[in-house]
């Protein structure tokens, strides 16, 4: 960091301003006013990656530096960005898209929502590289139907790039071609999974397709397609700025970089906070977001809902925040997103909570996952939490999970019967007691400050 | 179908409007403005008609159950007229923590409308959703299109106050963790003020 002093503007330190060892690179302009147009966003170092790339490097040059960066997927799956890339079958005429999932909807996520309502400039030029790099001319941003707020401000922001030859025919003044179009969804958190996305993208409705064939192969209207997440592609603008070196030189073996981690349950200041990958759950829940209300928890979902919860130990709150670690854990990362659970919740409802949003959002086309997670398995909660259910219900739910794990058409019935099986696994007392008293161990349920 | 004969087509003096949405997607994929279509519809009428769907099956070229379906599959597009103001409380786990099953309680008491409702005078309507993305700054409480983030008691009684008398207030956004305390809105008076503090200027 010796070079700071000569570095240009958008590559100066910014630092947490809980911990000034963090540099804060893709949330730099969240929070400052105006930071959503383009004149703030050209003065701050905008665009220079995106020229960078488009004069001083060729496609597959984009694409080994990604792939030399380590970088993996955003979106939950991690999956190396640059091998994905490398999928794009060679370019022999036919249109190719670059679909950028900004349909964060998974329980305890909302890492992309501030990028696209404060930053929406950097997901464009993280866009713009993505293209040159699998030669795409068409992109898409498929936006949930809530943040219609961000849906407003990448409109405008892809209206002002247009207007400044950012997009279009001859992007800043070259002759690559790029243009987005931005879609709006309408709440359906399937349509996240990127085949279901695909389906509603093209009007129809938001089921998942088989895989495969991947959407390199035949994606959207059939056609070769690459979709990342938010904030994979605002990782790109800083790879190509600074060098796949400066991205691999932070993180652990098999993840590298810096993360938008997230937090929210009843902790001291929940949010998103940026940190080298492989900093620790504590560092995160107690350095930063200044520990539970309260001063105790039972355990917490490390990366969202959909990632098996783990206890309140040392043992799990001082493992890194990586793929491998939380692997090793029976868990996993996902995107990131911790929610702690305090002690007075009952685990039996907050997991009906969980359950609950699952057999919402089932989307009933496959058999395991409409009868099981959308049917059956809240209704056995319900019966739990009205103080009716019996030792072999319990055997009952726990054999139900099992048997919809892995059998269903896409990850949706997984996402719920982990932490389902997890639930049972680190808090079984809590499920035995509400069978045995007929009520909750724990019984609060005023959680609403004034 | 009587109703086609007697409301004017939505998109009729539209046209300009109509060739934008339709121009976004490549002519292999014209079928992707369904979801456009039904949202320009929405805004504008607050539902999708059975008159609107037929409408936009025709300008697709495709039948008007095939719209349905794309739209039945959504919750956020409405058959039947919500509210003036449409309440939509989180429900998801990270709000239920922040309060969001209180503050469903406490709208029902104050409104007398549950889930699905809309009141006699078609003002409020109340609907539980899930996860809004916004777990970091529960419980939030959507209005429309407008996102109120930690609804606390007093907050939500101001906001009911305010659309009660028929004034929306400015959003009130909230970041929290490395970038609290940005953009404020002042509850009562709904004016935004920008604050400038923040990361990118020191």
């Amino acid at each position: 960091m010796s070079d700071v002093a000569d570095a240009p503007e958008a590559a100066r330190p910014i630092t947490s301003r809980r911990d000034p060892r963090y540099e804060v690179v893709m949330y730099r302009h969240v929070g400052v006013e105006g930071a959503w147009k383009l004149d703030y966003y050209r003065s701050h170092g905008g665009y220079e990656a995106a020229t960078k790339a488009l004069t001083q490097m060729s496609p597959s040059q984009v694409i080994d530096e990604v792939k030399a960066s380590k970088l993996r997927g955003r979106g939950g799956a991690g999956f190396p960005t640059g091998v994905k890339w490398s999928f794009m079958p060679p370019v022999d005429g036919r249109q190719r898209f670059l679909v950028v999932n900004a349909d964060e909807s998974e329980p305890g996520s909302f890492k992309d929502r501030y990028i696209v309502e404060d930053d929406p400039h950097q997901l464009i030029e993280g866009m713009i590289i993505g293209c040159y790099a699998i030669q795409a001319t068409r992109a898409m941003i498929y936006i949930r139907g809530e943040y219609v707020k961000g849906y407003q401000r990448l409109v405008e922001a892809v209206r002002e790039a247009r207007a400044a030859g950012i997009l279009g025919k001859n992007v800043l003044g070259t002759d690559v071609e790029v243009d987005i179009t931005v879609h709006r969804g309408a709440g359906a958190y399937i349509c996240g999974e990127e085949t279901a996305l695909m389906n509603s993208l093209e009007g129809l409705r938001g089921n998942p397709r088989l895989k495969p064939p991947f959407p390199a192969q035949a994606g959207v209207y059939g056609l070769p397609t690459t979709i990342n997440n938010v904030t994979t592609m605002t990782s790109v603008v800083h790879i190509i700025t600074r060098g796949a070196h400066w991205f691999s030189s932070m993180g652990t073996e098999d993840s590298k970089g810096t993360k938008l981690y997230q937090i929210s349950g009843p902790v001291q200041r929940p949010g998103v906070y940026e940190l080298p990958m492989g900093a620790s759950f504590r560092e995160l829940i107690y350095d930063l977001a200044g520990g539970p209300k309260g001063g105790d928890a039972k355990g917490f979902f490390p990366g969202g809902s959909s990632t098996p919860p783990l206890p309140w130990t040392d043992e799990y709150l001082d493992m890194p925040m990586d793929y491998g670690s939380l692997a090793k854990a029976g868990s996993m990362l996902g995107t990131g997103g911790v929610i702690v659970i305090p002690k007075e919740k009952d685990i039996v409802d907050a997991m009906y909570n969980v359950v609950r949003f699952y057999a919402h959002e089932s989307c009933g086309k496959c058999t395991p996952c409409r009868e099981g997670i959308a049917t059956w398995l809240p209704k056995m909660y319900q019966k739990l939490l009205a103080g009716l259910g019996t030792r072999e219900d319990l055997d009952l739910m726990e054999e139900m999970v099992r048997n919809s794990r892995g059998t269903a058409f896409c990850p949706l019935a997984d996402a719920c019967a982990m932490p389902v099986q997890a639930s049972f696994k680190w808090f079984r007392d809590e499920y035995e007691y509400i069978v045995d008293h007929g009520k909750p161990m724990y019984t609060r349920n005023d959680w609403w400050d004034a | 179908m009587v109703e086609l004969d007697t409301i004017p087509p939505f998109f009729a003096d539209k046209q300009e409007q109509l060739r934008e949405i339709l121009g976004r997607y490549p002519e292999v994929g014209k079928r992707s403005a369904v979801m456009p279509l039904l949202w320009e519809v929405q805004n504008a009428e607050r539902h999708v008609s059975e008159a609107r769907i037929a409408e936009i099956a025709e300008i697709l070229g495709i039948h008007p159950t095939e719209v349905k379906g794309v739209m039945s599959f959504y919750s956020e597009y409405h058959g039947e007229p919500v509210g003036t103001y449409h309440l939509q409380v989180c429900s998801t786990l990270s709000c239920s923590l922040a309060g969001s099953d209180q503050l469903y309680d406490y709208l029902v008491e104050k409104l007398g409308i549950v889930n699905g409702e809309t009141d006699a005078e078609g003002r409020f309507s109340i609907q539980k959703v899930e996860c809004l993305g916004s777990c970091g700054t529960g419980p939030v409480l959507q209005v429309n299109d407008v996102y109120y983030e930690r609804v606390g008691r007093a907050r939500c009684d101001q906001l009911i106050d305010a659309l009660r008398n028929g004034r929306m207030p400015e959003a009130w956004r909230e970041r929290g963790g490395d970038n609290e305390g940005a953009e404020k809105a002042d509850f009562l008076t709904g004016t935004a003020s920008g604050a400038v503090e923040g990361q990118g200027e020191g």
